[in-house]
């Protein structure tokens, strides 16, 4: 088998029981990708498999053959950062930085979801289309804790960057 | 080293023929087995991936829908139809876990999560005759907070975790399920069972038996229809107590009703004794209240979750209140 990590062919784990997380930071050091739980209760592993945001420490690697996975060192970088990385920066959404590259693939993912129509728990019309207001966005990343508190900085930061195109 | 292997069902036929082994376990998007077998609560030496398994959604003859139990949760809440004739089902999708968990978990996995019993997961500690049959049950005197007020017995008050499985309570579905003797189909409340002294057992399901799709049948007024969930906090937890309930008035009585409860029980609880006490009666609040105290009237509460009953009562009639003034909630 072998998957397709940031656009790179790599070879998959010779042990059928190592999580999709693991096989990222152990064998192919990408180590962007954080483990906080490992037990699918906090957000730090989320990667995005052909866009979609999974997380990668309930994710066996073997399931994802020939599957498109992009991690934090994957993202399209406009100069050294991707915009949403420098509005992490100059939001304040980070202090000590460990729930960061999950909370932004969470982000690239949720924008995606919110794009397509994917109502959510706060959204008081199923059938109508999606406006990313604050209660939104709250509730659609509340799958990404960050401990140090910089909720509010997180979203200030994906509403400055990615939320323009769907805040009507 | 345990010896270990996973294989693909290419079909249905293959994973029942591959899953027929004792240690074998189905797999699906892995939220729930893959944490299970970290712990070493769950240890099959084999997982048949059915991931590759249908995963669609259609009509059916009747008017309702067939969903392929590989579809993902996500897929099944953005659903147009799921949406519109049945938003119950959406909501109580969306109620659960998070976007990251919705986009793995498929619907066949969903029915058969096992429960979030703290003392189930605690294999170094705690005895747990759900996960160690016969050890007994550090929950029942323990801290009980989340766990069951119905139907619970002296070896097990755990619950079952499921948000979506109270909306399918509610709606009537009808579980696909093929196995070594055969396809067969099974009433959605009798799928999952009660504890009594075999609560390793969580379904009616046979040994090597596969969940392959999930009918809803048509139901007019589960377009009038809600789920609503009380946790600790207002996102990413399981629920303390979740209602899914449609309603159909006449007049300005009530036609027909569907309730199910949630965190109440070792399965997802359909209310059959508050929908008899509501049906053809009149839309008050104090009828929805006798009604649901009609349904817990067994209830048999623990030492830290005697807030249970009471909850699951305001919640209720809050929602009927609503559904019955056509505000979906």
């Amino acid at each position: 088998m072998s998957l397709v990590i940031n656009g790179n062919a790599v070879a998959g784990p010779s042990d059928p029981r190592v999580s999709l997380l693991d096989h990222l930071r152990e064998t192919l050091h990408l180590t962007g990708t954080k483990k906080g739980c490992n037990q699918g209760a906090c957000g730090a592993c989320t990667v995005l498999v052909d866009g979609e945001r999974i997380l990668s420490c309930l994710a066996l690697a073997v399931q994802y053959d020939g599957r498109r996975i992009t991690t934090i060192e994957g993202l399209d970088a406009v100069g050294d950062l991707h915009p949403l990385q420098a509005a992490f920066i100059e939001y304040d959404a980070l202090q000590c930085g460990y729930c960061t590259p999950g909370q932004i693939c969470s982000a690239i993912g949720m924008v995606a979801e919110a794009q397509r129509g994917v109502p959510s728990h706060v959204s008081t019309d199923l059938a109508a289309g999606v406006t990313l207001t604050r209660a939104e966005i709250q509730e659609r990343m509340s799958g990404n804790l960050c401990r140090c508190g910089a909720h509010n900085g997180i979203i200030d930061a994906i509403r400055a960057t990615m939320a323009a195109e769907i805040m009507a | 080293m345990t010896p270990f292997r996973y294989l693909r069902a290419a079909d249905v036929a293959d994973a029942v023929k591959l899953g027929t082994d004792d240690g074998a376990a189905f797999l699906g998007g892995g939220t729930n087995i893959v944490d299970l077998m970290r712990e070493t609560v769950a240890r099959p030496d084999r997982l048949v991936d059915v991931t590759g398994l249908s995963d669609t959604i259609t009509e059916t003859a009747d008017g309702g829908l067939l969903i392929g139990a590989a579809a993902r949760n996500t897929a099944v809440a953005e659903h147009r139809a799921v949406r519109t004739r049945y938003p119950l089902l959406s909501r109580a999708i969306l109620a659960g876990a998070s976007a990251q968990i919705r986009n793995m978990a498929t619907v066949g996995g969903n029915l058969l999560q096992r429960t979030r019993c703290t003392y189930f997961y605690d294999t170094d500690g705690s005895r747990c005759n759900k996960r160690a049959p016969g050890t007994g049950c550090d929950a029942r005197d323990g801290f009980n907070r989340i766990h069951a007020v119905l139907g619970a017995s002296d070896a097990c008050v755990a619950t079952h975790p499921s948000d979506m499985c109270v909306a399918l309570a509610a709606l009537d579905a009808v579980v696909h399920v093929n196995g070594p003797d055969g396809a067969r189909t099974i009433a959605f409340d009798a799928l999952h069972r009660l504890p009594g002294d075999r609560p390793d057992r969580d379904t009616m399901l046979a040994p090597g038996e596969l969940i392959t799709a999930i009918a809803l049948p048509p139901l007019r007024f589960a377009a009038n229809s809600a789920y609503r969930k009380v946790r600790d906090r207002a996102s990413y937890a399981f629920a303390l107590i979740s209602v899914a309930a449609a309603l159909e008035m006449d007049g300005d009585r009530i036609g027909d009703v569907r309730i199910a409860f949630g965190g109440v029980a070792h399965k997802p609880w359909r209310a059959t004794r508050a929908e008899a006490v509501l049906r053809g009666g009149p839309a008050t609040h104090a009828a929805y209240r006798a009604a649901a105290e009609a349904e817990f009237e067994t209830a048999r509460p623990l030492r830290d979750n005697a807030f249970k009953p009471e909850l699951a009562t305001r919640v209720l009639a809050a929602m009927l209140g609503d559904l019955a003034m056509g505000k979906l909630a």
